[in-house]
């Protein structure tokens, strides 16, 4: 078992014809996902490493049986992207691009969250289930399969999270980027009930970033829903208020959103802190141990 | 990105919210003639930088002068133009360094019955557009919000709706606002909130907002940010850009793909992912040290975009060291590995230079930098390369 995807999960690029499209595609079906197909307007009749292209996510749909997509059209056309694979009942849509006009969110996230699919992103790295199906731009050799599900809101910071947990033979179940703006699809919240609900996850790994309060809501849920043993690290200590790091969620504003408050939430919710970034992986040890 | 008062103001202005007049003025004489053209018997001239505090704010190395100054005469408007262009202002956002006045905005005096807070912003929690509004106007809303959280009444709105009328009434409602008052808080409520659906705004602030005896509202003050990924859509509000106001280096980074925020300790880092840049200062901090930025070089740093990192490192005279922490994942330590060599030799590196790679293609990443003849600190982990770049920069 996994959260999200797993080998069976038949997988559409839309964007597929891009450069970047084209050679994530070709990285993810290395790794073994079951690429079926992509979808580039206009381009309908060509094939990108082998696969079919289509110029509407239904016509890909209804000809490959695809139920998810990994998204990468430039930023201008994303909500629309999103938009047109709901519409089609793609039923897990993961938006890779970065630069999406914030505003272009809000009502597609009222849509997503208003029917049966999930969205993950934009702006991440995407999902992996390690060994079954890789939907995304991380690097796969990382990843072992096992038991803890890792959860984050930026991509190389996973991506070191994942590598300690991996070289102290703690194998993953599934990995989620949420990703790094304002408004994203999914939240740690909504892993959390997949992940307690997934007996294939035995622990969970969480890495927040200051700015706004998805942490310390993830922490009130934990307190009471999750029994499962919970490690997290709050990256951005040493930032300073009012200067955005990088991501466009990453910022703190009126003295709200550090990473201190955050740590103080997720402690008083009984979750084993990592202090240091190079603690991560141990500190998931300690809190398996501690439970 | 930040626009100055007067640009956000003709902003308002286009769009039929409700402002002061007001003219621009880049010289004393210009501001004489902008006080007698308002025609009224006093005026207010206001220094136009990208930062807030500037009523409380004053000129360096001069207390007397603050950055807001009524003025009763056209003769003190120029007095008080002079005193201000061409000056650093210092206010509490500023630093002590303070910003360079270009231009003040000399703007019609008004008949003030109360003085309200309002502003939109992004809502995360409820991922829409919020309205927050305060009798509270004038002071930091900030302190509002920590002391007398209470005082603060929000509505959260769908853009493509804007605010329903019901939602303008509650607010007044709470607020005390009664009578005409109510119409005209309803008219520029809701071409405030136009204005910031229309044009993409991350943040819109009127404080501030201002009841006249009249019983109209009129947006005394108005700061309006934009959101840069929206900025494509936008060509027009591109021109409204002031680079002045904006950290030389931060804007040769940006240029050059790299997303870069000075800080003011000593250790230059250089890293692929903001998760993994923000983790490293965390980390330099957690073991003594002082980072002296954050920079974040993307997922697909080439050497010319590595080459440029270092340079504006290097640019900074308090860094006394570099740490370069790469966690391959699409971009391969060769390549990095390459572009450091690369960079390294063609800028004449003089300082400590720890190098932590890890990920994709990680022992030819190594090899390469221990055979490229450069002195080359190579750590292994997080925390040994934390403690050797401390260690390295003293």
């Amino acid at each position: 078992m996994s959260i999200l995807i797993n080998k069976d999960t038949k997988v559409i690029c839309q964007g597929i014809t891009g450069k970047v499209g084209g050679f994530h595609t070709k990285g993810c079906l290395e790794y073994g996902t079951q690429m079926v197909g992509g979808v580039t307007p206009g381009k309908s009749g060509q094939t990108v490493e082998g696969l079919p292209v289509f110029d509407t996510v239904e016509e890909a749909r209804e000809q490959t049986g695809a139920n998810a997509t990994m998204i990468f059209v430039p930023p201008a056309f994303t909500a629309d992207a999103i938009l047109e694979a709901l519409d089609a009942k793609i039923e897990v849509i993961i938006a890779i691009t970065e630069g999406v006009p914030v505003l272009d969110m809000v009502p597609v996230y009222r849509k997503v969250r208003a029917s049966d699919s999930v969205l993950v992103g934009p702006n991440c790295p995407g999902v992996i289930t390690p060994e079954e199906c890789k939907i995304g731009i991380m690097p796969g050799y990382i990843h072992k399969k096992g038991p803890v599900g890792v959860m984050s809101r930026s991509g190389t910071l996973t991506y070191e999270a994942v590598w300690q947990l991996t070289s102290l033979g703690l194998g993953q179940s599934t990995c989620v980027g949420l990703g790094g703006d304002p408004i994203v699809g999914t939240s740690f919240i909504d892993l959390l009930k997949l992940y307690e609900a997934d007996p294939a996850t035995e622990a969970i790994m969480m890495m927040g970033e200051i700015g706004g309060t998805a942490e310390e809501e993830a922490a009130a849920y934990i307190k009471d829903n999750v029994s499962k043993p919970v490690a997290a690290f709050i990256a951005g200590r040493t930032a300073p208020p009012g200067k955005r790091m990088g991501h466009a969620g990453a910022i703190i504003s009126g003295g709200k959103g550090t990473a201190e408050e955050k740590f103080a939430a997720l402690r008083a919710a009984g979750v084993e802190i990592a202090e240091s970034p190079a603690d991560m992986g141990t500190a998931l040890q300690r809190a398996i141990a501690n439970k | 990105m930040k626009i100055h008062e007067y640009q956000a103001k003709q902003l308002l202005r286009d769009a039929q919210v409700a402002v002061p007049r007001s003219i621009v003025a880049r010289s004393a004489d210009e501001a004489s003639a902008a006080f007698t053209e308002l025609g009224g018997s006093f005026a207010v001239v206001k220094a136009q930088i990208h930062a807030g505090g500037r009523g409380k704010g004053t000129i360096k190395d001069n207390d007397a002068q603050h950055g807001v100054q009524l003025v009763k005469s056209a003769e003190e408007a120029a007095q008080v133009a002079a005193a201000l262009l061409g000056k650093e202002l210092v206010t509490i956002q500023t630093g002590p360094a303070g910003k360079l006045v270009n231009q003040v905005l000399v703007e019609e005096g008004c008949d003030i019955a109360r003085e309200l807070y309002l502003g939109i912003v992004l809502d995360r929690a409820s991922a829409k557009p919020v309205l927050m509004m305060s009798s509270e106007g004038g002071t930091e809303i900030e302190e509002v919000a920590e002391h007398s959280p209470e005082k603060i009444f929000k509505e959260s709105f769908d853009p493509a709706e804007g605010p329903q009328s019901f939602q303008v009434r509650k607010l007044c409602k709470k607020l005390g606002i009664e009578g005409k008052a109510v119409r005209s808080t309803e008219k520029f409520i809701k071409g405030l909130c136009k204005v910031y659906t229309e044009l993409d705004c991350s943040m819109a602030e009127i404080n501030p907002l201002v009841l006249t005896g009249a019983g109209d509202m009129i947006a005394l003050d108005c700061k309006i940010s934009f959101d840069e990924n929206a900025l494509f859509r936008h060509p027009e509000l591109v021109e409204l850009r002031d680079i002045s106001e904006e950290e030389p280096d931060e804007v040769q980074a940006a240029n050059a793909g790299l997303s870069y925020v000075k800080l003011d300790g000593n250790i230059g880092c250089l890293v692929n992912g903001a998760g993994l840049a923000m983790s490293t200062m965390d980390i330099i901090k957690l073991h003594g040290g002082d980072p002296a930025n954050f920079l974040d070089v993307g997922g697909g740093a080439n050497v010319d975009q590595v080459t440029e990192a270092f340079r504006i490192l290097l640019g900074d005279p308090k860094v006394k060291g570099v740490l370069v922490n790469i966690f391959g994942g699409i971009m391969r330590c060769t390549t990095i590995a390459n572009a450091v060599v690369e960079a390294y030799k063609s800028i004449g590196f003089n300082l400590p230079l720890v190098v932590r790679l890890e990920g994709t293609e990680v022992e030819e990443g190594r090899k390469i930098l221990a055979n490229s003849g450069i002195d080359i600190i190579i750590a292994e982990g997080l925390t040994d390369a934390a403690k050797k770049i401390v260690a390295a920069a003293g």
